[in-house]
């Protein structure tokens, strides 16, 4: 089913809203949350967000329409306006710096380029959240990393430097450091950017099954519209820092919303402009 | 639309902006200083992270630093000898070269390359990090960035410069021996003897010890600073990486000054 934007976003009916996708055990809840850099640009207004255990939800929308904050505020990199964010039912404001690093310490994340330490091997990038957080013996270390790396098919490239890797294994090496410590939560931001279809399908498929191999519970911010509605369970809609619609695959599919039709059609005007507003043409050039 | 601003109000405008940055980007440096030093502990529990950077900083800038250290000193020892000679006192050679470079040419010529060589790729190798989310990945990761990342490159770079300045006299004295006596034929015990009594050890040397020090924790505070506040993208590192070299050569020219104010004042006796 998918939710228009009236019903989806404003008011007490928000909390119905949530309803389905918040069908089961929540784990991670944005209740009214807002941010902005500065007073003026708010970059989330609003937003309502649930995210049940064990499920793989997506927040879709167009580039630069607060999808990363999201996540950014689920890491505790920044801390939101107004609102609430929870995750496990603890508030990611309310956190002191040890809670915090505990926090982060059950949270995976995929950057939009990997992000992989340049200065280290791949064996060494799955190793360092290891190395840092644990006191396990090298060779158990060693064992698991290449358990790691087995698991994205990529257990021959342990000795190789990221710089050696084409940029789909490269989002596959940090796909493995991300789930080192069998994290209770993944956040990927834009995990398909840049990827040729076949790596595309690979990763897409690698984030669908390890969600449900571990038991992960995901976060998948993405504008691969096509990718997404083969992998996730439900999709949030986010345009100008609001959740402007949201349901799961078959309801998005169906959806005669015109957001959700522009977005999954690739339609270049609708409710998303193709203009940045501006002075009308004429007074433009008078 | 609304009519222009006068010149005026725009260029106070633009100073107050700027005014106001620097004091903001001042108070960003002194909280990145007082974390940093916070997180030392964790960088020295760790000595292998310092060592790999005291490879990077000191060992890697090792040809440059001894190079020019050499030939400064032979230089030192030519210039020397002109006005030496004019006055019958060839046999100071020794003083002139040993004095000049560890009073002042050995820090600061050695602060300098040290700037230029190892603090701008301490610089770079942050913001790229920083450009690259690496950082921010780290800080996920529940590591801070400033304990693992730049606190090691800090302290690599405050241990590697003095250590640099020592070695750039070092070769510096030997190029004026080698000019001095090899080359123009002074006298090999004069050029020595008279250095060894007049080169104070605390006057001369460990003053000139105390400016490296000095000069290596400016260096260094401004590399990891500048990469770490520098903007993630490509001209944001480059401009970090400029900014790097030369507020370290006026940090060390303003410095050295203040320095010697202090520390000469007419004779150890």
């Amino acid at each position: 089913m998918v939710m228009s934007p009236s019903t989806a976003v404003d008011g007490p009916s928000s909390s119905a809203s949530i309803a389905p996708a918040a069908s089961g055990d929540a784990l991670v809840t944005l209740r009214d949350v807002s941010f902005g850099y500065t007073r003026e640009r708010q970059i989330l207004s609003g937003v309502n967000l649930t995210v049940p255990r064990g499920k793989l939800v997506a927040v879709m929308g167009g580039s630069g329409c607060g999808k990363t904050t999201i996540l950014r505020l689920l890491c505790g990199q920044i801390r939101a306006s107004s609102g609430e964010v929870l995750v496990a039912g603890e508030s990611v404001a309310a956190m002191n710096r040890e809670q915090m690093y505990a926090h982060r310490r059950r949270l995976g994340m995929l950057f939009q380029f990997g992000a992989l330490f340049t200065d280290m091997t791949v064996f060494d990038n799955i190793a360092f959240p290891m190395h840092e957080h644990t006191d396990l013996p090298e060779d158990i270390i060693r064992d698991l990393v290449l358990m790691k790396l087995n698991a994205v098919g990529l257990r021959g490239t342990a000795e190789l430097k990221p710089s050696e890797l084409s940029g789909g294994m490269a989002r596959r090496v940090a796909l493995a450091r991300t789930i080192a410590l069998d994290p209770q939560i993944v956040l990927y931001d834009e995990p398909f950017a840049g990827l040729d279809p076949i790596s595309l399908s690979v990763v897409g498929q690698l984030i669908r099954r390890l969600n449900d191999a571990l038991g992960m519970t995901s976060i998948l911010v993405t504008h691969d519209i096509a990718e997404s509605l083969k992998i996730v369970d439900y999709i949030y809609f986010i345009s100008e820092g609001r959740v402007v619609a949201q349901g799961d695959v078959a309801g998005i599919r169906a959806s005669t919303d015109p957001f959700v039709r522009q977005f999954v059609d690739g339609e270049p005007d609708g409710p998303v402009h193709f203009h940045y507003p501006a002075p009308a043409l004429a007074e433009a050039f008078s | 639309m609304s009519a222009p601003e006068p010149i005026i109000a725009r260029v106070l405008s633009r100073l107050g902006a700027a005014t106001l940055d620097a004091i903001a980007r001042l108070g960003f440096a002194t909280r990145f200083f007082i974390a940093m030093v916070k997180q030392s502990g964790t960088a020295f529990s760790r000595p292998q992270l310092i060592a790999r950077e005291i490879y990077q900083a000191g060992v890697l800038s090792l040809i440059i630093v001894l190079m020019s250290g050499l030939f400064v000193g032979m230089v030192l020892a030519l210039q020397g000898y002109e006005t030496l000679v004019r006055f019958g006192a060839t046999e100071s050679m020794g003083v002139l070269v040993a004095l000049s470079l560890v009073r002042e040419l050995g820090p600061v010529v050695a602060g300098l390359l040290f700037a230029s060589r190892a603090g701008s790729a301490m610089t770079a190798e942050i913001g790229l990090m920083k450009t690259t989310e690496q950082l921010a990945a780290m800080e996920v990761m529940a590591v801070d960035p400033i304990a693992r990342v730049v606190a090691p490159r800090f302290w690599g770079g405050v241990i590697s410069l003095p250590l640099l300045a020592a070695l750039f006299s070092t070769l510096g004295i030997y190029g004026g021996y080698l000019v001095g006596v090899r080359l123009i034929g002074i006298d090999v015990g004069a050029f020595w003897g008279q250095m060894q009594a007049a080169v104070d050890w605390r006057y001369d040397v460990l003053n000139g010890v105390i400016k490296s020090i000095v000069f290596a924790f400016a260096v260094s505070l401004i590399a990891v600073f500048e990469g770490y506040d520098a903007k993630p993208t490509a001209e944001g590192v480059s401009a970090a990486t400029t900014r790097t070299v030369v507020t370290s050569a006026l940090a060390i020219l303003a410095l050295d000054f203040v320095l010697t104010v202090f520390m000469f004042r007419g004779g150890p006796h």
